[in-house]
């Protein structure tokens, strides 16, 4: 049952999806930190050199057509992604984990109200919400774009959660740890929680792949922050430039590709771990068909924060 | 039945739920029809003209917060969208919303299925042959584009596609609009040819879940006794894998079409954007920068709707389907 952080080790050590993806993430890491060491730009958005040129060996992607080195904003650009991919997908993690697994364990009218309002949140369309909300919310600072996010990435963790927590709590060791007189928060945390380890950091990666993509949407769309280093707000100007129509394809079609290098990372590992823990693709019978449902839905999830 | 009654207070809550939202989050944030209206005029039109044209679509700021409110939710609900006050000033919003919706419905729809078919059957295939080429290679390379950004792959198809061989297929628009639209060829013709890179891109991405979770649902169900038990029969090997096995495998994944026929509607947002194609989702792009209320109140109403009422179908199907729901409720 306590294949936690155990389970996680192995499965990037044996498993050639989640060292792609932990490669990948590795990669973007150094570089969110460390942007210095690939370029010698200082400030990717001050506008330094002639607009529109080809790739060579001083602009190894060119520039853009305001003049702009497309490699540094690309490497500068790194964090931002970065940033939100986590702390969204830690927020809206915490989030499911305290909603989810307190209507599971507290049962009663607690569980009727907040299942209730995780399945509101599931059912309304998030994307359109989304656009909806930071179009309002002050001109897309970063931190009303994680908001946003957080808000509307929660409620698909918070069911999946409930459902898992609900299985649990009738297990002995919980009901030894309530007649040791144990407090419910104390058995919340130290004995309910651990046991779905895995589970939650699948959650993670799915919320921080959900986040990544729809930032980059909405930085897409022009409302996110005009101004600021990320890869999105460079497919937004690329777009705005016409950049593919103009002989710049690469001002658009190199941020695209680190969105989509991102989001395959987190996709890879999230499967790879899947495949590790998920005994439904082994040939072992008896516990592949609860779990099964669970793998439904995580590729579910990856559908419906692409659909919209 | 009280299964039933259940959901259906489930489907009320959560419309109005939707509704409110999307009455009191306009309200409550910076930005305002009245400033938005001024900066597309320029100042050329004097505010007090501005509030008379806006007051003369409905639209009243200065009364009770909660008459506006519950005259909102009576509007919605009989139908009484009002007129746009953004890019199409004063066109009724039902006439707009009906313009786009049938290449919504057509593009987002039809691809929408086609991808839950093709996917089905090619999991179907890739779980039946476990351990083969097929399902050694087509996961992982599907786990990636379905974690790909949709106008991404947008982007990439326009550059190959259209720009590169010369306009080869059109990355613009919903139809030729040299053209009349009417029942004839040309138009049909036209309307197919702008259709293929969307329809192309939604595929791309969407078809990976499918695929992928039919894969991992075949695999479970043949593990199940009733699947030995066909072969110890000697039933042929198609017999097995499509009325047995696809069969059982494909129950789980109907709820999770149903859903995905629910968001047909609030279509491929940023797909409907890069192509300029002119459905539901290009159309709440537009009201969002142009802060047109009554348009953005009735796209995010019908966006819920059409998710409730998939999900309300998905349970009245199940409650037929299987006995065991029925008697849970």
């Amino acid at each position: 049952m306590r294949s936690g952080s155990n389970g996680f080790r192995q499965a990037l050590r044996g498993n050639r999806k989640a060292m792609t993806g932990a490669v990948i993430l590795l990669v973007f890491t150094v570089v969110a930190a460390f942007p210095g060491l690939l370029t010698s730009v200082k400030d990717p958005n001050a506008l330094l050199y002639p607009p529109g040129l080809q790739p060579s060996g001083a602009h190894w992607l060119g520039t853009t057509s305001l003049g702009q080195d497309i490699f540094a904003q690309l490497v500068y650009g790194t964090r931002q992604s970065l940033i939100i991919a986590v702390v969204a997908g830690a927020f809206a993690t915490v989030l499911s984990v305290l909603i989810g697994v307190s209507a599971a364990y507290l049962g009663g009218i607690f569980d009727d109200l907040l299942s209730m309002l995780t399945n509101v949140m599931l059912v309304i369309p998030a994307f359109p919400l989304i656009i909806i909300l930071s179009k309002y919310a002050g001109k897309g600072s970063l931190t009303v774009m994680l908001a946003v996010l957080v808000a509307t990435g929660w409620s698909y963790g918070a069911n999946q959660l409930r459902a898992q927590a609900l299985s649990l709590r009738n297990r002995e060791f919980l009901e030894s740890a309530r007649v040791r007189g144990e407090r419910r928060s104390y058995i919340i945390v130290f004995e309910v929680l651990p046991t779905m380890t895995s589970l939650i950091v699948a959650n993670f990666l799915g919320a921080a792949l959900y986040s990544v993509l729809s930032a980059a949407g909405l930085q897409f769309l022009g409302l996110g922050d005009p101004n600021s280093s990320s890869w999105g707000t460079m497919l937004y100007w690329s777009q705005n430039q016409q950049a593919l129509l103009t002989g710049m394809p690469l001002w658009s079609l190199a941020p695209g590709l680190c969105v989509a290098l991102l989001g395959a990372a987190f996709a890879l590992i999230n499967y790879a771990f899947d495949e590790i823990g998920n005994p439904a693709l082994r040939p072992v019978r008896a516990r592949a068909a609860s779990k099964a449902g669970i793998a439904r839905k995580r590729g579910q999830r990856v559908q419906r924060a692409e659909s919209q | 039945m009280r299964f039933l009654l259940r959901r259906l207070g489930f489907f009320l809550l959560t419309l109005w739920a939707a509704l409110t939202l999307n009455f009191f989050i306009p309200r409550f944030m910076p930005g305002s029809p009245e400033s938005a209206l001024r900066d597309r005029t320029r100042g050329k039109v004097s505010p007090a003209a501005l509030e008379q044209m806006l007051a003369s679509f409905g639209f009243k700021p200065h009364q009770n917060l909660l008459d506006q409110y519950l005259t909102y939710l009576g509007d919605m609900v009989t139908g009484h969208w009002g007129l746009s006050i953004g890019q199409n000033l004063g066109e009724p919003v039902t006439t707009i919303v009906g313009q786009a919706l049938p290449w919504t419905l057509g593009l987002v729809g039809l691809t929408t299925v086609m991808a839950f078919v093709l996917g089905t059957l090619i999991g179907t295939v890739a779980g039946w042959r476990r351990g083969g080429r097929l399902d050694g290679i087509l996961p992982p390379i599907f786990v990636v584009t379905s974690a790909l950004p949709y106008f991404w792959v947008a982007l990439v198809l326009i550059m190959v596609f259209s720009v590169w061989t010369g306009g080869w297929l059109p990355g613009d628009n919903t139809y030729d609009n040299t053209i009349i639209p009417g029942p004839s060829p040309g138009f049909v013709a036209s309307v197919l040819q702008h259709a293929v890179l969307p329809a192309a891109t939604l595929l791309i991405t969407s078809i990976g879940g499918w695929i992928l979770t039919m894969r991992n649902n075949m695999i479970t169900t043949l593990a199940e006794d009733y699947i030995r038990m066909g072969r110890a029969k000697g039933l042929s090997n198609p017999r097995i894998m499509y009325g047995y096995a696809a069969r059982n495998a494909i129950l789980p994944n109907l709820s999770g079409f149903a859903m995905s026929l629910g968001f047909v509607i609030s279509g491929a947002i940023l797909i409907e954007y890069v192509f300029n194609y002119q459905g539901l989702g290009y159309l709440l792009y537009n009201a969002v920068q142009n802060v047109d209320y009554p348009l953005m109140q009735v796209l995010f109403m019908l966006f819920t709707v059409a998710v409730l009422v998939a999900v309300l179908a998905c349970d009245l199907a199940t409650v037929w389907l299987d006995p065991r729901a029925r008697a849970r409720g």
